[in-house]
């Protein structure tokens, strides 16, 4: 079965090229189906690849599988090749598992819409990408499926490119993520130069030995952390993630939360040995980035009110803690946290599809409230979403946060407290959305009379195919903890540190030790105080938004999201823009004859020879002429004489 | 009285020679039995052009194992090259010329150029060149260039229903004169300097003769001039003023001729005479070739993103094309005359190459795409929904461009970026990776606008020529072949190893 890993991304693949080739005939909803079934067809194949690993100990549990051998030449051997190991297996459980639910969600929410199978054609090619960014043996064969989750995001936000705002949503993302897939791209070259090799196996070998300088291992895991830091939607390249919600809504859930703004901590966990051989220094960059990044991202959070904005948020500031985790060494704890923040963060995007299907596209909370009588279903299982997030045991999000804030208390007290506080304010905001969405007085009837195209205007709720995935993640947000239960003294032995356990193999060489730190010996206490933050984070929301016991505080510079994106706006559209016209104004007007307009006045006036002569070429000369002059100069003076 | 006896011609390898002869045999065969025989049949002439490509690169096939048996060799008095460098390049051009006369019998179709004459001087150029690629010395170089240019001017001006498509061939003319003259001068001036204009005695006479007599002012001189003639030719910055005009406004069958054979050429002659004949002087060509390479690479992206004409687009993105040509050339003036100087040859002639096809296969959409005369980037929209494996053909050769993995484009980078790293060049590596990310935006705006914006209601349908279909399939598919299993095509490069 093992050699049969290649199965999972040829579903999506298959998928995929069918609906390339007969999407229009296929039309609605069977296109949907076929994508979803592709997906389904994956799953299968990796949960058979989980318990055929299980099965075997855990030093033979990496297993590659070459496809063919790419470049076979002497000086550069890359291999087509997937690597199945305990860290690929479990992301590709999520992407193919959690991936179907959202397909299945699609097909009700996508229902009507003119290019329905084009939607599932970009959403299949997105799976197959991201499975070949996670089953990837080498950076080559990753950052291939890297730069396909890429510009399938650029295609699924910009979907609806008839919205202004999606087209400009989309090309912020391209832009900032190919900043970030520079620094990829040249860690690779480094890593290339260094240890003659792209594989994880060959560049983490070399970092463990000690093979590598290092300043080698630091350039190339502040690198990697670049390419991180853009696709996973870090300060400062952060800007892309909230735009991004102008996608439809399924694309928010699988690609912006669950799956695709992962993948930064996945290339960070997957070359750990790297970043533990790096200096000191490279590390708490990642930890520090990590963790102002979940506190700015959740201040913003506090005063949004578009119900996808505070999600998109929320899901910035998480992936914040993802990587306080992954810079105080706590991979498993990321990789935990990534796997429930997956659970509960597609949830509540679902959730919000849904509210939105069922109010008839209206995204403001503000014209929400007391939808939980009229959607019930959605809002229990949005409700299961909020508790799990906040940190409310015994709900996932608890256990995996709370072992983050663990392992950031055994590194640096001060990381700990902004964790601290960043729960505080999560478990706040998250409240104000459930309380402003589902809880209060129904501000929708007012807002039907102004509605009045609609007809009588009642959100209702949604169909069962959008239910379902609801009811299946939120079990998993519920009961998704379970993986990796801490060694409190209530729990059963058997059940403690499994994902530990299973991926030990693979984090083993960055793993921080944090037992025998007085931390840990503090570690139900520990507990203890985060549930109080959370708890006080909830009765503090409930108070302002449920009960409306106090005022809500909602500065406008924290709605603009401490005017960051509008200040970066400004430059480039201001001075930055300015500039790049310039340049393309002088190419326009004073080097460059633009055809068309000569062409045309050609036309009217007499003979093209006569302008042409009095016209470009005049410049075009004077430019080669300046060319000429400098290069001369170079040779003959600066070489020749002097 | 003369003893006649006194004047022995230099002996010549005709075989060696064999491939120049059948595309000249070609061209004037096409002009002569094509004048007085009653119109050809749709697509014959263009097939029997082809053929006479078939047959020089069959003769080349043979020649090029030749080579490998008994070592590089020069002809004619030594001033053709017969080396694995020269035939490499020479499959190059070939590949690119027949590609082009498949696209060339859509486009001119139906209009009064349909006869043997565009074809015939597709031929000539391709024979100067394949001579200019081979030239072991430099008047022959030039002719080859004269030849080239020559053919090229006419073709540019050969679309005599556009207006722009005679302004861009006499802009290119004039332009293309100055260079000349300056490439001409530069030969007299290390004539002066060397007394020589055969690449193989000119190094042993700097070897042994520089600064002999204060020449070499005249030498340095030279080599400037003979690098502004070349900077033109393949249109790196600042000497790429004429390139996106005269690219836009001749047919595009001629741009895409341009673009791949044009580039071949000149780069080809300038690897030789700068590694070749100039090895001694590598610390004063390098610096400008990094320049060059720096400005091509910046300037050719930042421009292409913001044009609203595709073959404008695709002209600045040739210009940062031959930016990362330069990339690998300033990486042979590292250890140009050493031993490790042909692995950064091979990867220019790799990357040349490729790059020729990829060229070819985008222009040919272009064509197809925009033979009402419109290439604005509209007229793109929605051609996924009209023509899918058209766009799909256009997405491959924009994704190669890209450099994109598992195409041949990323081989092509690869390769020459890895040359610059092996030799030091960090930084103009770093700009490269640069200059990829910025233009990934460009392929990305043709890419969106063939499969995310809808038609205009007004779009006319796309009709694929049989012929040109054909060439467009090749390419792709050459494109994704090459990118997938590389190893021939390296293995074949890794044979250039030495000039005669």
């Amino acid at each position: 079965m093992l050699d049969l890993v290649w199965l999972i991304p040829a579903f999506p693949l298959f998928g995929f090229l069918l609906i390339l080739l007969f999407g229009r005939r296929l039309g609605e909803p069977a296109a949907g189906f076929l994508a979803a079934a592709a997906v389904f067809g994956s799953f299968i194949v990796t949960v058979a690849v989980f318990f055929e690993l299980l099965a075997i100990d855990e030093h033979h549990r990496s297993h590659v599988v070459t496809l063919f051998e790419w470049v076979p030449v002497s000086s550069l051997q890359i291999d087509m090749a997937l690597l199945a190991d305990p860290l690929s297996v479990t992301m590709a459980l999520f992407v193919t598992g959690i991936g179907f639910l959202i397909h299945l969600f699609a097909i009700g929410y996508m229902h009507g819409d003119p290019k329905f199978s084009k939607f599932f054609l970009y959403l299949n090619l997105f799976v197959l990408s991201m499975l070949m960014l996670v089953f990837g043996e080498n950076l080559l064969v990753t950052f291939l499926g890297w730069e396909g989750v890429g510009a399938c995001s650029y295609f699924l936000i910009s979907f609806w490119h008839t919205r202004d705002s999606a087209a400009t949503a989309g090309k912020k993302a391209f832009v900032t993520n190919r900043i970030g897939d520079w620094g990829v791209m040249l860690a690779m070259f480094l890593g290339f130069q260094a240890v003659g090799s792209v594989s994880y196996g060959a560049l983490n070998s070399a970092a463990e030995s000690g093979a590598l300088a290092s300043s080698t291992a630091t350039g190339i895991a502040l690198l990697l952390f670049v390419g991180a830091v853009g696709k996973s939607a870090q300060f400062p390249l952060y800007l892309w993630l909230p735009d991004a919600m102008e996608g439809p809504t399924p694309v928010s859930a699988l690609i912006h939360a669950a799956t695709m703004v992962t993948a930064g901590v996945f290339l960070m966990t997957r070359m750990n040995p790297m970043l533990a051989a790096a200096a000191d220094w490279a590390p708490m960059i990642v930890a520090w980035v990590g963790a102002l990044t979940a506190l700015f991202a959740a201040t913003i959070a506090v005063a949004q009110s578009d119900i996808k904005k505070v999600l998109a948020y929320s899901t910035v500031s998480q992936l914040g803690y993802m990587f306080l985790a992954v810079g105080t060494g706590a991979y498993v704890a990321a990789i935990f946290h990534m796997v429930t923040h997956a659970f509960f963060k597609a949830l509540m995007f679902l959730g919000s599809g849904s509210v939105i299907h069922g109010m008839h596209h209206e995204q403001d909370m503000r014209r929400m409230g007391a939808l939980r009588k009229v959607m019930p279903i959605t809002a229990g299982t949005f409700i299961i979403g909020w508790l799990a997030i906040a940190g409310v045991p015994p709900f996932a999000g608890f256990w995996s946060k709370d072992e983050i804030l663990l392992f950031t208390l055994a590194k640096s007290p001060v990381l700990y407290v902004i964790g601290l506080v960043t729960a505080v304010l999560t478990a706040f905001y998250m409240t104000r959305q459930v309380m402003m969405v589902f809880f209060g007085e129904a501000k929708w009837e007012s807002h039907a009379e102004e509605h009045g195209a609609h007809g009588d205007f009642k959100p209702h709720e949604s169909p069962g195919i959008m239910l379902f995935p609801l009811v299946v993640l939120s079990v998993l947000s519920f009961a998704g903890g379970i993986i990796q239960l801490p060694s409190f003294g209530i729990i059963p032995k058997g059940l403690r540190h499994r994902l530990e356990d299973w991926l030990h193999p693979v984090v083993a060489p960055g793993e921080a030790v944090i037992s025998g730190t007085a931390a840990y010996d503090a570690k139900e206490w520990l507990a203890v105080l985060a549930i109080a933050c959370a708890l006080s984070g909830i009765l503090l929301g409930v108070l302002v938004y449920g009960r409306r016991k106090l005022r809500a505080i909602e500065p406008a510079i924290l709605a603009d999201g401490w005017r960051y994106d509008s200040s970066v706006s400004a430059f480039m559209g201001g001075p930055g823009r300015r500039m790049f016209d310039a340049i393309a104004w002088f190419d326009a007007k004073v080097v460059d004859g633009a055809v068309n307009g000569v062409a045309t006045a050609v036309r009217s006036t007499s003979g093209t020879v006569r302008r042409v002569q009095s016209g470009n070429v005049r410049n075009y000369a004077g430019v080669i002429g300046i060319g000429v002059v400098l290069i001369l100069a170079w040779f003959v003076v600066l070489r020749g004489v002097l | 009285m003369f003893a006649q006896e006194l004047f022995v011609g230099p002996s010549v390898d005709w075989f060696a020679l064999s491939p120049h002869l059948v595309l000249v045999g070609g061209a004037l065969l096409l002009m002569v039995v094509g004048s007085l025989t009653p119109p050809w049949p749709r697509g014959l002439t263009a097939l029997s052009t082809v053929m006479f490509t078939a047959i020089a690169a069959v003769l080349s096939v043979f020649i090029w194992k030749d080579v490998g048996s008994d070592g590089p060799s020069s002809i004619v008095g030594g001033v053709i090259a017969v080396d694995r460098l020269a035939v490499f390049l020479t499959f190059a051009i070939l590949a690119a010329t027949a590609l082009v006369v498949l696209m060339s019998d859509g486009e001119l179709r139906g209009t009064d150029n349909d006869g043997p004459e565009i074809y015939s001087l597709l031929l000539v150029a391709a024979t100067g060149a394949i001579v200019m690629v081979g030239a072991n010395e430099l008047i022959v170089m030039f002719l080859g260039l004269e030849t080239l240019s020559l053919a090229l001017y006419v073709l540019a001006a050969s679309d005599r229903r556009r207006s722009a498509s005679q302004e861009s061939g006499m802009k290119y003319f004039i332009l293309g004169g100055l260079a000349s003259a300056f490439f001409l001068y530069g030969i007299a001036l290390l004539y002066g300097g060397t007394r020589t204009t055969s690449l193989g005695e000119m190094v042993t006479r700097l070897q042994g003769e520089v600064n002999i007599g204060g020449n070499d002012a005249l030498v340095l001189a030279g080599i400037a001039l003979m690098l502004i003639g070349f900077a033109f030719k393949v249109s790196a910055v600042p000497f790429h003023v004429w390139s996106p005009d005269v690219y836009q406004g001749a047919p595009s069958n001629i741009t895409a001729f341009m673009a791949s054979v044009g580039k071949v050429a000149a780069f080809g002659a300038m690897l030789r005479v700068l590694v070749a004949a100039l090895p001694f002087y590598r610390d004063d060509w390098r610096p400008i070739i990094w320049v060059l390479a720096v400005l091509s690479l910046v300037v050719g992206s930042l421009l292409a993103v913001v044009q609203t004409d595709v073959k404008r687009m695709l002209a600045f993105s040739s210009v940062s094309h031959a930016g990362f040509i330069l990339v690998g050339i300033e990486a042979t003036g590292w250890s140009a005359g050493e031993n490790g100087m042909f692995s950064s040859v091979q990867s220019v002639a790799v990357y040349l190459g490729l790059y020729s096809v990829l060229v070819v296969g985008s222009f040919a959409v272009v064509t197809v795409v925009g033979r009402g005369g419109d290439t604005s980037l509209d007229g793109f929209n929605g051609l996924s929904t009209r023509r899918p494996t058209l766009a799909l053909a256009l997405t491959v050769f924009l994704l190669a461009q890209a450099g994109v993995p598992f195409t041949s484009g990323f081989v092509a980078k690869w390769g020459v970026i890895q040359s610059a790293v092996d030799e030091g060049s960090y930084w103009l590596a770093v700009i490269a990776m640069l200059a990829a990310v910025i233009a990934a935006f460009l392929y990305l705006r043709i890419m969106v606008s063939m499969w995310l914006r809808p038609a205009a209601e007004s779009a006319e349908s796309v009709a694929v020529p049989g012929l040109s279909g054909l060439a467009i399939a090749v390419a792709a598919i050459f494109t994704l072949v090459i990118g997938v299993y590389p190893q021939w095509v390296l293995s074949m490069a890794e044979g250039i190893a030495a000039f005669p």
